[in-house]
């Protein structure tokens, strides 16, 4: 454990912080663009969140303290998530703390602290997205741990950044398991994110929303923590994509130049990563409610069929 | 783990795709999709026994290929087209069973079938015989869709996958059937869909549905 690894580990925090709100951003401008908008700036997100850093907090009557902690706890989860992510490189002091299976615990704490402080307030708004997101939840949680499974098993251990650094460094092939667990993640990306298939992001004022219903009665340092660990939860969940599936480009020595050129890797993976998500976005149209179940279904039914092709082609 | 040869992995991604067209069919509720579903599972089919065909060096494999590649990818899908405008059916009515619980079925076989295989997989001694799994898997599937669909189209085009899967079975175990029992089964299947579609507007009149329903109470008052 020397210094370097500790460098990468502040590295990845700042990164995660500093390039979450940006990705959100840019997922929007490739958005806007595709449908004929004019494209809002790409550093929207981080004026929104300043704003509302600067303004005063109101909260509603009979708000329990639950309420007022809640945008901290689910931010918190999310900056240790970051942590144990190998977005730039794989040894990382902090990953002996978590390994894939804890990390998914940790979505799984911020979610429930979100549906709790969104229940907390009494409305009927909040309540219906709680239930809402504990259902999605619920259903795509076995299908991200599916995914983990494969990976686990192919590399044979469960922690994230030796998994990336096994799938990085094994030889080129075709590998149909992956290739189903990558649809599946991908699914399970859109659903946990309250991406269009399942939520749509731009909106405040739809009987079907599922996300921002949650978000409705916060305000001022309290929204802004909020939508800060949503972009942060994107960020890490395109993070968890990139080691599972492109791992390549992330620094696995003690080669300080190697974490150097993990910066511009990194990036370009998100940029085209988030072009990606705006082009999904765009082309497919929002579910019905009572559909998502079966979306996830699909992705569960995808990283079971990977886990079974793997076991049976070794492959 | 030692890494594969590029054609021995491209044949099992071709096999799980395979597996994974079983499950699109199987979750399917347009009977127009359903038969483009199954031509494109005749293409990958051929595709497989091409690839087999040109490892091996086997030449009667390349025949079987043409013959999948001119009645499974062409024909048969023309046909199914053609009979779905003329009798006017494009969806199935409501499975027997939902989406999500015949997908889960579904996975059960998959297990049970890759476990009924593993004890043939070890006898065989072709290089593919890893996928014996996929192919009783893609077989039990495709009974699986015609048990759980009530419209005669779509119990002929699990029918068809059926073949599909047993074809496919046959090549990955032994390197294909004698030239004499594919013809043989080719034809077999030719003839079973001309007659079927002939049927189709037989069961038609009779009932004014294609729902295969009707077929299981006797007659009692004339």
């Amino acid at each position: 454990m020397n210094a370097l690894d500790w460098v990468t580990q502040l590295m990845e925090v700042i990164a995660a912080l500093a390039a979450a709100p940006l990705l959100v951003g840019w997922v929007n401008c490739c958005r806007a663009w595709l449908q004929n908008r004019t494209a809002p700036s790409v550093l929207l997100p981080y004026r929104g969140i300043r704003k509302l850093f600067h303004k005063d907090a109101v909260i509603a009557e009979g708000a329990s303290p639950l309420f007022r902690i809640a945008p901290y706890i689910v931010f918190g989860a999310m900056v240790t998530a970051a942590m144990v992510i190998p977005s730039m490189g794989t040894r990382l002091p902090f990953t002996t703390a978590a390994d894939a299976i804890a990390l998914v615990g940790l979505f799984a704490t911020a979610r429930v602290f979100l549906s709790l402080a969104a229940m907390d307030v009494g409305t009927a708004f909040g309540s219906l997205g709680a239930r809402r997101e504990m259902m999605v939840g619920f259903l795509a949680e076995p299908a991200l741990l599916l995914v983990i499974f494969v990976a686990s098993l192919i590399s044979s251990t469960t922690s994230l950044p030796a998994i990336a650094e096994e799938l990085a460094t094994r030889a080129l092939g075709v590998y149909p398991s992956l290739a189903f667990t990558a649809v599946a993640f991908m699914m399970v990306l859109l659903a946990e994110n309250a991406r269009i298939p399942v939520d749509n992001p731009a909106t405040h004022l739809e009987l079907t929303m599922i996300h921002e219903a949650m978000l409705l009665e916060y305000s001022a340092r309290h929204l802004a923590l909020m939508e800060w660990a949503a972009a942060l939860k994107l960020f890490n969940y395109t993070c968890i994509g990139f080691a599972l599936f492109i791992p390549w480009g992330t620094s696995t020595g003690d080669v300080p130049l190697a974490l150097v050129a993990a910066i511009p890797v990194l990036g370009l993976k998100l940029l085209v990563a988030g072009a990606v998500l705006a082009v999904v976005e765009t082309v497919s149209a929002k579910l019905r409610v009572f559909r998502a179940p079966e979306f996830l279904a699909t992705a569960f039914m995808l990283a079971m069929l990977g886990l079974l092709v793997h076991v049976l082609l070794g492959a | 783990m030692t890494a594969l040869p590029l054609d021995l992995q491209i044949l099992n991604a071709l096999a799980a795709l395979l597996l994974l067209l079983s499950f699109a069919m199987l979750s399917q509720r347009r009977i127009v999709t359903l038969v483009n579903l199954l031509a494109f599972q005749g293409a990958l089919l051929c595709a497989a026994t091409l690839l087999l065909a040109w490892r091996t060096g086997e030449n009667h494999l390349y025949v079987s290929a043409l013959l999948t590649l001119t009645l499974k990818v062409v024909f048969l899908p023309w046909l199914l087209h053609r009979l779905i405008r003329r009798l006017g059916v494009y969806w199935d009515t409501e499975p027997v069973l939902n989406i999500p619980g015949t997908m889960l079925i579904a996975l059960l076989i998959v297990v049970f079938s890759f476990g009924l295989a593993q004890p043939i997989s070890e006898l065989a001694s072709t290089a593919t015989r890893n996928a014996i799994g996929i192919a009783v898997a893609v077989i039990l599937l495709a009974f699986l869709t015609m048990i759980t669909r009530r419209k005669a189209m779509s119990q002929v085009v699990g029918f068809l996958s059926m073949e599909n899967g047993l074809f496919f079975g046959a090549m990955s175990a032994t390197y294909g059937m004698p030239m004499i029992v594919e013809l043989g089964v080719a034809l077999d299947v030719l003839v079973a869909m001309l007659v079927l579609g002939v049927f189709f507007f037989q069961i038609r009149e009779q009932f004014d549905s294609l729902d295969l329903h009707h077929l299981e109470s006797l007659k009692e008052d004339e």
